[in-house]
């Protein structure tokens, strides 16, 4: 397509930006976007800082129950996975068309894994009878049955984005198949990855927060 | 030329069907009026709903209805103006038709994502409305959803949780969507001040829904969870705390309040400069001012927390940012009033309905200040007088800037013109409707009637039935601005591309506007509005090039 252009009076000509295909607009969008999913982590973060402030000693207390081996294990897990799914972008970029799909493929498996580990923490947790509104744990402490409750909801939002990066990458994936993602064409490619450091990132800061406050 | 209504885009390529055309279709002229149709329904409904409270409310005792459907009305009545008419009203109706035609750009940055917006907003909307015919009724909360009673209520509070937060989140995509096009797609020489006015209200607006609407979404949910499992955070019984649900409530529904009235600002700054012949006055503190008080609104919540329990030093603090927040809004009033002075003021249909806005707006916002101020809102929180004092800014304002736009933009819009005595007319009636509505509740609520109660002591009885009357009066006046539209539609004549004179873009593509808005993009080395001797200075030929 030929670069459309405006004059003015002098008839000097410029660049016109269009909907169809602006790669820094797609870009923005997904930073804007972000932004949005920042302020909605924020909000548990703060309800989380609060609630800490008031029941320090129970939170800590509550957070040592939890397995901090399997959490940091989840941890280097995604440090991991945002490794290989930057180094896919990279690929990409340098044409390096298949490397980049197996190492997408990579980080979904990573990603699986790691819903594997959360979902068998869930279980342990809710076996012994820990889980929002279960008796046992309504018969606690309000700080134990606060600290729960944040657990399982930051916990329960961050997998959701988990198994959403995970759709995002498949989608991916089947575009480079189909010739949507190609080496000059990358944006859609771009910005799953950035979904993902975010999704990273969220982790980095839950873990510390959930797991080795009462270490 | 072939208008949008012949041709358009859909998400699936062509279709034979005329209706799939429209619900598919990603053109922002055809979304915008999807919007509309299904807003003004809303609307509709929901003075409905309102008519039926001031039946009820002519005498004092109970006549028409139960006082538990009156709760739910109220919050039927509230649910539907706020989050399914006025919030998305003006940015997804009137925005998302004008904003590309005034930067000079084809559509939005991203079209489908924005039948993404329409259809999730159609979801939420068919959500909301379900809870009123299934379960144990609509929701009786009103549509603050204050916890824990929103936890304990038998009502159908779920589902009206639920679509609150699907429509927040075509909010925010709307939101995003605006400030990509924004950003991205003004015209080449366009900069962020030749941008036209309304242009800056959307952009302060879209902000807003970009990072306050994710904090009333995670917190709806996080009511959802407290209902359905029982996490603790808002449930007192668990530890849990319900002021800090009231926090983040208003840390997002008070920049709600801007997010309504920033695009009937927008509104306003067009609708002077054409109808007084004169560019506006101050063109650089309007707009600075808009995103002035999308950041300062972030900071006033607390006022609406002075009775609910929070530390002094914090009301001292809140009731002096709530102050701030007065001075760019009146910085834009003197703009307004210094344009109108000395300008050869066009008292037509449009012109009445923002003249009337301003005086509106003008009481609600001096009646803000005096529930702003620490001392009188404990006498007069949660009586009549804040009911009153809201349904002028909102009513009063943003709603009549809403229908000004209609009425300046519907030439562009449908290529016709409406009937301008009909026009007038309505606007007669429903401007001394409404003071005739609301003034007699600020009395009333300053003799201390507490607001959403179905009944009241018989002194206040003059007041209410007053009331009672200017609510049928609006009514009247509303169906006549319906009628003056659908007769103009049928039977009005023909408007050509600028019959108001106007200065921006939009004013200068055939009206209707093709598919694509602009066969060629515009140079834009103008201010957006520029008079000489009462006429528009710039003129552009057929290829958008500068003659003048
Ligand atoms: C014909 C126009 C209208 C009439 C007659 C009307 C009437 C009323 C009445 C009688 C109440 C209940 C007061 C109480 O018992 O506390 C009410 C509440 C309310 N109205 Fe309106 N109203 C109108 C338009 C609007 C508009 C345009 C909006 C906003 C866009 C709006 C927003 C609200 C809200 C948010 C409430 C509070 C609901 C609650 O307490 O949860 N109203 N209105
Ligand atoms: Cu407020």
């Amino acid at each position: 397509m030929e670069q459309e252009m405006a004059y003015d009076r002098q008839g000097k000509s410029y660049p016109v930006a269009d909907f169809k295909d602006d790669y820094s607009g797609d870009k923005l969008g997904f930073w804007v976007f972000l932004l949005t999913e920042g302020m909605m982590f924020g909000v548990l973060f703060l309800l989380y800082g609060i609630y800490f402030y008031r029941h320090t000693a129970m939170f800590a207390s509550s957070s040592a129950d939890l397995n901090i081996w399997l959490g940091g294990t989840n941890t280097v897990l995604l440090l991991i996975s945002t490794y290989t799914m930057g180094v896919a972008t990279l690929m990409m970029r340098q044409g390096k068309v298949k490397l980049s799909a197996t190492l997408v493929g990579l980080t979904i498996f990573i990603a699986i894994v790691f819903l594997g580990i959360k979902a068998s923490e869930w279980g342990v947790d809710i076996s012994h009878g820990i889980y929002p509104g279960s008796k046992l744990l309504d018969a606690k402490d309000t700080g134990e049955i606060l600290f729960f409750g944040l657990y399982f909801v930051m916990t329960g939002l961050h997998g959701l984005h988990v198994i959403i990066g995970i759709a995002l990458m498949s989608w991916v994936l089947l575009l480079m198949r189909s010739g949507g993602i190609r080496p000059e064409h990358t944006i859609v490619m771009k910005n799953t990855t950035l979904y993902w450091d975010f999704v990273h990132l969220i982790w980095i800061v839950l873990f510390p927060l959930l797991y080795m406050i009462g270490a | 030329m072939p208008s949008f209504y012949h041709e358009t885009h859909t998400i699936f390529g062509t279709h034979k069907s005329k209706i799939l055309q429209w619900i598919f279709s990603i053109d922002h002229k055809r979304i915008a009026i999807l919007y509309i149709g299904v807003l003004f329904t809303l609307f509709f409904c929901a003075v409905g709903a309102a008519l039926t409270m001031r039946a009820e409310l002519f005498f004092p005792g109970q006549q028409l209805i139960q006082a538990q459907t009156y709760n739910q009305l109220f919050t039927f009545h509230g649910v539907t103006m706020i989050f399914l008419f006025i919030v998305p009203g003006i940015a997804a109706a009137l925005g998302n038709f004008i904003l590309p035609l005034m930067l000079g750009a084809r559509d939005l940055s991203f079209p489908r994502l924005n039948l993404l917006s329409w259809w999730l907003y159609i979801l939420g909307v068919v959500i909301a409305l379900s809870s009123l015919v299934t379960g144990a009724g609509f929701a009786d909360t009103g549509w603050t959803f204050y916890a824990p009673y929103s936890i304990r209520t038998d009502s159908h509070v779920l589902s009206t949780l639920i679509a609150a937060f699907i429509l927040g989140l075509s909010s925010i995509l709307t939101g995003l969507n605006f400030v990509v096009t924004i950003h991205r797609l003004r015209a080449p020489g366009m900069d962020f001040f030749k941008m036209p006015l309304f242009v800056w209200g959307l952009y302060a607006t879209a902000w807003i829904q970009v990072l306050a609407t994710p904090v009333i979404g995670i917190t709806l949910i996080l009511v959802i969870l407290e209902r359905t499992l029982g996490i603790g955070v808002f449930d007192p019984s668990k530890g849990g705390d319900p002021i800090l649900f009231e926090h983040l409530f208003w840390i997002y529904s008070h920049p709600a309040v801007y997010l309504m009235i920033l695009p009937g600002f927008g509104i306003i700054s067009e609708v002077l400069p054409v109808f007084t012949r004169r560019t506006i006055f101050g063109y650089r503190s309007i707009a600075i001012s808009s995103a002035s008080i999308a950041g300062i609104g972030y900071l006033v919540w607390g006022h609406h927390m002075f009775t609910s329990g929070i530390s002094d030093i914090a009301r001292l603090i809140f009731s002096f940012l709530t102050f701030l927040v007065a001075i760019p809004t009146g910085v834009k009033i003197f703009d307004w009033l210094a344009t109108l002075y000395k300008g050869s003021i066009v008292l037509a249909t449009p012109m009445l309905w923002i003249l009337g806005s301003i005086i509106n707006f003008t009481v609600g916002g001096l009646t803000g200040l005096t529930l702003g101020a620490l001392g009188p809102d404990i006498h007069l929180h949660d009586t009549y007088f804040v009911v009153a004092h809201f349904h002028y800014t909102i009513l009063g304002g943003v709603v009549f800037m809403f229908i000004g736009g209609m009425h300046y933009w519907y030439p562009k819009i449908t290529g016709a013109m409406y009937d301008e005595v009909k026009g007038r007319v309505a606007f007669g009636l429903v401007f001394v409707g409404f003071n005739m509505l609301w003034f007699p509740m600020f009395i009333a609520g300053f003799l201390g009637n507490p607001r959403r109660y179905f009944d009241y002591l018989p002194t206040f009885t003059i007041y209410h039935q007053l009331s009672g009357i200017g609510a049928l009066l609006v009514a009247l006046g509303l169906l006549l601005v319906l009628y003056t539209f659908y007769k103009g539609l049928k039977e009005g004549k023909e408007a050509g591309p600028n019959p108001w004179r106007g200065t921006t873009l939009e004013w200068h593509i055939p009206s209707p506007p093709p598919l694509e808005n602009f066969s060629k993009i515009p140079y834009v080395d103008f201010d957006p509005y520029e008079y000489e001797d009462g006429e528009p200075l710039v003129q552009l030929d057929e290829n958008f090039r500068r003659i003048r």
